[in-house]
């Protein structure tokens, strides 16, 4: 069955935290939110989760940490010590200062690429990834509220126009 | 309106009435629009210089280190200087969005793309260096941790140039993905608004099908803090190893424990110098004098004034700390940097690091666009002569008088040097015409509290 959606398209980021308001009380489900810049308190209002990204974050600099130290220990001191400079080269804990700058790189390299990477994947994002905005407005200036159409199109469009709307439009897509 | 309230007192950050609309047609216009005349003139010269340098580079490895001005007693000269000075350059970008982001400094916005580009290809040009002076750069994967077979032994993890490569891999990597990450939105801006079919092809490319959902924000602004949090002190911990590279040595006159903030604030100083040269330069000839506001030019200098400042200091407590320290050999090195055959690089680098920068205490001059970039230029200049004083004045009269010699350079020690300048501005200049330079839906964000029309309507308001 084709999926039919109602787009209302607002030209203000105000207007658009009003509408998203004014459709919660009016018990409209939004199901996705299209603007060209972060607005801020609309994640708040569409009572999305906060994003776990921090976490994973941290999580890689553990991880990062981890094979650093595993990595130099084996290699400096497991593996083949060397007297490098009178250095005490039979310890890791001793040995440790000399180690810091590359074990910090590292963890900083595990965080920032496995976070990012971890975006990416999770938002969708790659190359040749075809664009999913409904109208090229959206990067612009334009802000999209898209809503399901269940049946339903004469009330919805009837709440949404209560807004300070800019255009309506009613989409249906098959390829879903 | 209320929402977005700032304090009347704070300057426009965005002026000349601009819309949303009209920050992406703006940003947009260089990339749609043709290459002047100037923009053909001045990539040719820096093509010219490029291919200048890659044949002097071409002609160093074939041939040998020998073919640069190094001595038996000066074995590192111009290869490391240019080393410093390009990775210090690079200091400035990752400074601008990191820290910045991390103050909520909304005049980073303006700037922080363009600052982020000239931090990635300059540690391109500095990575390049230690690659040739390699001599043999198709083995320059030894310097990763690679198992015993490859060589006799494995890298040692005691050195800080092992520490190096670490630092400026890990530096150029992560600034890469925080650069392209930041640019999502803004390609996707471009791709959307493209109407040849291969520019709308090659921004979808880049853009990674961005589409601007509100979780994808959500995302977004997180993985740009927490970045932002990483590269603060990945950035504090470049230059903190690359000044490594001379503080744990023994060598008089680099054998100091001050180095790490001193090569620090030299960083930053120099990375804002070369922000301003270029961005005095771009904003004139993109037409992004709204976004490049005086006040962002003004609040840089002040950056440039305040680092040159530390850097100074860091000057007279080296001096100080060599004298006080007792050690001859100590206090000679300072002695004949100051006084001895290197003495006009010595006063070059006192004049235009340290006396320069304090012309920006004038509101008059660090408002006057012209004399910021003058001074600018002066900056870069004294930040070049100031890493050929650490590294030459410090080697050339060593512990053996009968080995004392003087440096200089060949002229493909500086075909080199040029053909670096030459690759930066090609690169510069190129994506100046095919990437969003300012970071448009940042800017959006800012608009209605920095922005000068709507500043106006609230002063109108009282409110």
């Amino acid at each position: 069955m084709a999926n039919k959606f109602l787009h209302a398209i607002y030209d203000d980021d105000d207007k658009l935290l009003d509408a998203v308001k004014l459709l919660k009380k009016e018990g409209v489900t939004i199901e996705d939110v299209f603007t060209p810049f972060p607005v801020h308190g609309l994640d708040h209002l569409l009572d999305l989760k906060p994003t776990r990204l921090a976490i994973n974050a941290f999580i890689y600099g553990c991880l990062g940490l981890t094979v650093g130290l595993l990595m130099i220990n084996y290699i400096m001191i497991v593996d083949w010590p060397q007297n490098i400079g009178g250095k005490p080269s039979f310890s890791l804990l001793e040995n440790l200062p000399a180690f810091v700058p590359v074990i910090f790189e590292l963890t900083v390299f595990f965080t920032a690429h496995l976070m990012v990477i971890t975006f990416y994947l999770r938002s969708r994002l790659w190359p040749f990834k075809k664009a999913e905005n409904p109208i090229p407005e959206t990067t612009d200036d334009k802000f999209l509220i898209q809503i399901r159409i269940n049946k339903n199109e004469k009330d919805l469009k009837a709440k949404v126009k209560k807004t300070d709307i800019f255009k309506i439009d009613v989409v249906e897509n098959n390829d879903e | 309106m209320g929402s977005h309230y700032e304090a009347p007192i704070r300057k426009p950050l965005v002026t000349g009435n601009k819309t949303y609309h009209q920050i992406s047609v703006d940003v947009a216009r260089p990339i749609e629009g043709t290459a002047n005349k100037q923009w053909w003139i001045v990539f040719s010269i820096a093509l010219v210089l490029f291919m200048w340098g890659i044949g002097c580079i071409i002609y160093t490895i074939s041939t040998g280190i020998g073919v640069w001005g190094l001595n038996k007693t000066v074995g590192w000269a111009w290869d490391i200087t240019n080393f410093v000075w390009w990775v210090g350059i690079g200091h400035a970008g990752t400074l601008i969005s990191a820290v910045l982001l991390l103050f909520r400094q909304k005049w980073r916005m303006g700037i922080n793309r363009s600052a982020e580009a000239m931090t990635i290809f300059s540690v391109i040009q500095a990575g390049l260096f230690p690659l040739i002076h390699m001599g043999r750069p198709w083995l320059a994967y030894w310097i990763v941790p690679i198992p015993n077979q490859f060589g006799s032994l494995w890298v040692n993890f005691n050195s800080p140039l092992l520490w190096d490569v670490f630092a400026i891999s890990t530096y150029l990597t992560v600034s890469l993905v925080f650069w392209w990450t930041g640019l999502l939105p803004d390609f996707a801006m471009i791709r959307d608004r493209a109407v040849k079919p291969f520019q709308k092809k090659i921004y979808s490319l880049v853009s990674f099908g961005w589409s601007g959902r509100a979780k994808d924000w959500q995302r977004f602004e997180e993985v740009s803090l927490v970045l932002a949090g990483l590269a603060t002190p990945l950035v504090l911990s470049v230059h903190t190893i690359v000044s490594f590279d001379f503080a744990t040595s023994v060598i008089p006159g680099w054998h100091t424990t001050i180095f790490p903030p001193y090569f620090v604030a030299g960083a930053i100083f120099s990375g804002f110098a070369m922000v301003q040269t270029l961005l005095i330069v771009m904003r004139k000839v993109c037409n992004l004098e709204d976004y490049i506001t005086l006040q962002h030019i003004e609040l840089m200098n002040i950056v440039i004034m305040i680092t040159g400042s530390i850097v100074g200091c860091a000057y007279i407590t080296e001096l100080f700390i060599a004298w006080y320290s007792g050690v001859e050999y100590e206090q000679y090195a300072f002695l004949n940097r100051a006084t001895g055959p290197y003495w006009w690089a010595y006063w070059a680098m006192m004049t235009c690091n340290v006396f320069s920068p304090q012309f920006m205490w004038f509101k008059k001059l660090r408002t006057s666009i012209v004399f910021s970039f003058v001074i600018s230029i002066v900056v870069n200049i004294g930040m070049w002569f100031e890493r050929f004083v650490i590294i030459v004045t410090s080697l050339h009269r060593d512990y053996l008088p009968s080995s004392w010699t003087m440096f200089s350079p060949s002229f493909i020690d500086i075909g080199i040097f040029l053909g670096t300048i030459g690759f930066f501005f090609v690169l510069f200049l190129l994506y100046s015409r095919t990437f969003p330079v300012i970071a448009q839906a940042e800017v959006k964000t800012i608009l209605k509290s920095s922005g000068d029309n709507y500043k106006k309507i609230r002063d109108k308001d009282g409110k």
